[in-house]
């Protein structure tokens, strides 16, 4: 099992070092076909671990491969845990990535970087693996900088793009801010624990929570409420939490299969994995989940209405994807871990199916990405029509897709979690929640009948090439497509309710609203006519979508209207609740300023004016009257001996 | 009767005379050597007069070593001056400032 465990982290490595080092040795061609079998090989090994584990009944493995080094008994390794948690992940970081090699033979088909661009993800998946895989803090670590790395170098794919160039720059710094939180977590983790393993730190974990810092003199609080917080704001850089959420509809400068594979379905959703993982953590304390639950409730209502007015077909995508990050952050804030990861796998396969699908409209449209100039694609593009509406009505959470089964439990669960008492929180959450599903059903629709219904308002040359796209675009499509329709019918009792994840998630029994859900769960179809009839998620989605079709279909005047009437409203929209222009304006040129203050004053001034030049400036001037001294005539040298033997002689006679 | 205080004063007038020979003239580097030798005749004169008034002969004959040094100094001195004079075409103590500052 153990070798199997290193081929599916291994291969992806292997193909992305022969294809990035020897690509333009070996060719276009074999580059992407050693990249495909790869991590198709990953995936399919990926898959038996998964049915051997959940299946065969096999047990969950922990072991350390190789010991990097040991400082002052602090053991830093590398090592596997595969449990049903991981095991989860494997499958669908494999899968979705496997999807989007092939997607990409088609659509980077005519790029110069073809053989760079596979190195890259394959190079991707070999970090996400390594991240889901870890058994210890220090190699999360590594694999949650080198997908940061290798998600840079992709949104920059195109370097010499200016807005591409600053969209990755962005999306690097605003991550550290992240890692910065991040690192010091695990340096807590360490400090109390003295170890980096999984197993052991949660062994500890109620003597972390015993125990108190000071984080200001004077102000002790709960360590375990610290880490978390900590820990959990390396989860909003990574999975782009509010307000560390910019650089994400920003990096949709990198090429559509980018945005799908790494900024829509596996690596945003590390952070959701993270904290799932350190539910025996979390669980400890109360505050922390408070701060993850309100985070998470502000970006998924938030994010979702900027996505209305978002006319880039890629970012109303990006931002979707972040309002249900912040679905997902809610579900690990109310302790509803198996839910959070539910929702994280039907996301992943919707979510890469509607970025592939846009990817596949911006390759007929000849890239061009604005969706006022598409309309009418439906007759065009007849697979990249019904995938993309599989996906958008599993993203909203129409009955029996996917994305209802994670949405609705997800909601019920945030409604059930008493336990953060009635107060401002519960109420934050529930509403964000359910107020989410009509604003992501709108702009959902809403993009959809822009892109593919109405009438047709490309210049004519584009609408001359309309064509569907290639086999290795749309096969994908419809291999995602079919989990993103029912995946759902078959999971949600196992991951939800049937204690799927056996050990790998912790939750405390006052906290258990999946249980107390489960105890009304009949089997999957109970629960959709349980949900036509108790909740308002599922209208709240369907009024969404009719008004999406009422604005922009049968009277595109009245948005346009609503638009005019409330301008500053729209504005705050279209600047994006400024928070660009806060870090932009604010902490970037803050910094600068700051910066050019050291530079000019502290570096030129004091240090190179005073200390360094003006120490040899004033000796040099010193040394300039001291030379007229030296008049090179003999008769003064002889002078001056004789003036300071004169001197000399009346001190020892008279002193 | 002419005693110690004679002969040290007259040692001292010697000496003044050569050390304002040294500054005074600016032109012939001859000159400064023969001030030098008078400056070491002024000093062997407190050397004759201390032996003979202390009565002790180490005095007398250290001058002796001082005429020797001072006969080989002379002649290094005016070997010297020869050279100097060769490249220079000039022994005007004036020009001599190459080490000037």
């Amino acid at each position: 099992m153990h070798s199997i465990h290193l081929t599916i982290v291994l291969a992806p490595l292997a193909a992305a070092i022969i294809a990035g080092l020897f690509g333009n040795t070996i060719g276009r061609s074999a580059a992407h076909w050693i990249t495909n079998i790869a991590v198709g090989l990953s995936f399919v090994l990926s898959m038996f671990v998964l049915k051997h584990l959940y299946l065969d009944g096999g047990v969950a493995e922990n072991y350390s491969l190789y010991t990097w080094a040991v400082s002052d008994g602090l053991r830093m390794e590398v090592g596997f845990l595969i449990d049903r948690l991981s095991a989860l992940m494997m499958v669908v970081v494999t899968f979705v990535s496997w999807m989007v090699h092939i997607y990409t033979i088609g659509y980077m088909h005519d790029d110069p970087g073809y053989q760079r661009f596979f190195s890259f993800i394959s190079l991707f998946t070999f970090a996400m693996l390594m991240l889901v895989m870890s058994n210890n803090f220090l190699q999360l670590f590594f694999g949650w900088e080198a997908v940061g790395v290798v998600s840079y170098l992709l949104i920059g794919f195109w370097f010499k793009r200016e807005t591409a160039i600053f969209a990755n720059l962005k999306a690097f710094l605003v991550n550290r801010v992240g890692d910065f939180g991040f690192i010091l977590g695990i340096a807590g983790v360490v400090m109390f624990t003295n170890s980096l393993d999984y197993a052991t730190v949660f062994a500890n974990a109620d003597s972390i929570a015993a125990q108190s810092i000071s984080v200001m003199p004077g102000n002790p609080w709960n360590a375990m409420t610290v880490i978390c917080i900590l820990l959990f704001i390396g989860a909003m850089g990574k999975s782009a939490q509010a307000p560390l959420h910019v650089w994400l509809p920003d990096s949709m400068e990198g090429p559509t299969p980018i945005s799908a594979l790494i900024h829509a379905a596996t690596m945003v959703t590390a952070g959701i994995f993270m904290v799932a993982r350190m539910s025996p953590l979390f669980e400890l304390s109360e505050t922390a989940l408070a701060v993850v639950l309100t985070i998470g409730a502000i970006t998924a209502f938030f994010m979702g209405l900027l996505g209305i007015i978002q006319n880039d077909i890629k970012r109303v995508v990006a931002y979707s994807t972040l309002s249900q990050l912040g679905y997902m952050t809610v579900a690990l804030g109310v302790s509803a871990y198996s839910a959070a990861i539910f929702h994280l796998m039907t996301h992943a396969f919707f979510k890469a199916l509607l970025f592939l699908g846009a990817g596949s409209v911006i390759i007929a449209m000849h890239h061009e990405q604005d969706i006022r100039k598409m309309g009418g694609l439906r007759k065009y593009l007849p697979i990249t029509y019904w995938t993309a509406l599989i996906g958008t009505l599993a993203l909203i959470g129409f009955p029996g897709t996917s994305g209802f089964f994670s949405k609705d439990a997800l909601i019920e669960a945030v409604k059930e979690s008493h336990w953060h008492g009635q107060g401002a929180v519960y109420w934050i959450a529930y509403l964000s929640v359910v107020l989410g599903v009509f604003v992501t059903a709108l702009y959902s629709f809403r993009m959809f009948f822009l892109v593919f219904h109405g009438e047709e308002r490309m210049d004519k040359k584009t609408k001359s090439h309309l064509r569907e796209s290639p086999w290795v675009v749309t096969v994908p499509l419809v291999l995602l497509a079919i989990p993103s329709a029912i995946i759902g019918w078959f999971t949600i009792e196992p991951i939800l309710f049937g204690g799927f994840f056996g050990d790998a998630i912790h939750v405390t029994t006052e906290h258990d609203v999946l249980t107390r859900i489960g105890a009304t769960f009949h089997g999957s179809w109970e629960f959709i006519t349980h949900a036509m009839t108790a909740g308002p998620a599922v209208y709240l989605a369907l009024a969404g979508a009719i008004t999406a079709w009422f604005f922009y279909l049968k009277r595109p005047d009245i948005p346009a209207a609503i638009g005019a009437r409330t301008t500053g409203l729209y504005n705050v929209l279209e600047r994006k609740y400024y928070f660009d222009d806060l870090y932009i304006k604010g902490f970037a040129a803050g910094g600068r300023k700051i910066g050019q203050f050291l530079w000019e004053k502290g570096d030129e001034l004091i240090i190179d004016g005073i200390l360094v030049n003006g120490t040899a400036n004033s000796i040099a001037k010193f040394a300039t009257v001291l030379r007229r001294i030296q008049t090179g005539y003999l008769y003064h040298y002889a002078f001056a001996m004789f003036i300071g033997m004169t001197v000399i002689l009346a001190w020892l006679l008279w002193v | 009767m002419i005693g110690l205080g004679h002969y040290l004063t007259l040692s001292a007038l010697l000496f003044a005379l050569s050390i304002a020979g040294i500054f005074i003239n600016r032109r012939n580097l001859i000159l400064l050597l023969m001030c030098i030798e008078l400056m070491l005749l002024a000093v062997n004169f407190n050397f004759i007069a201390f032996s003979r008034h202390l009565g002790d002969e180490t005095g007398q004959v250290f001058v002796f070593f001082i005429l020797t040094v001072a006969a080989a100094e002379a002649a290094i001195g005016l070997a010297i001056l020869v050279v100097l004079f060769r490249n220079r075409r000039s022994i005007n103590v004036q020009e001599m400032d190459s080490m000037k500052g």
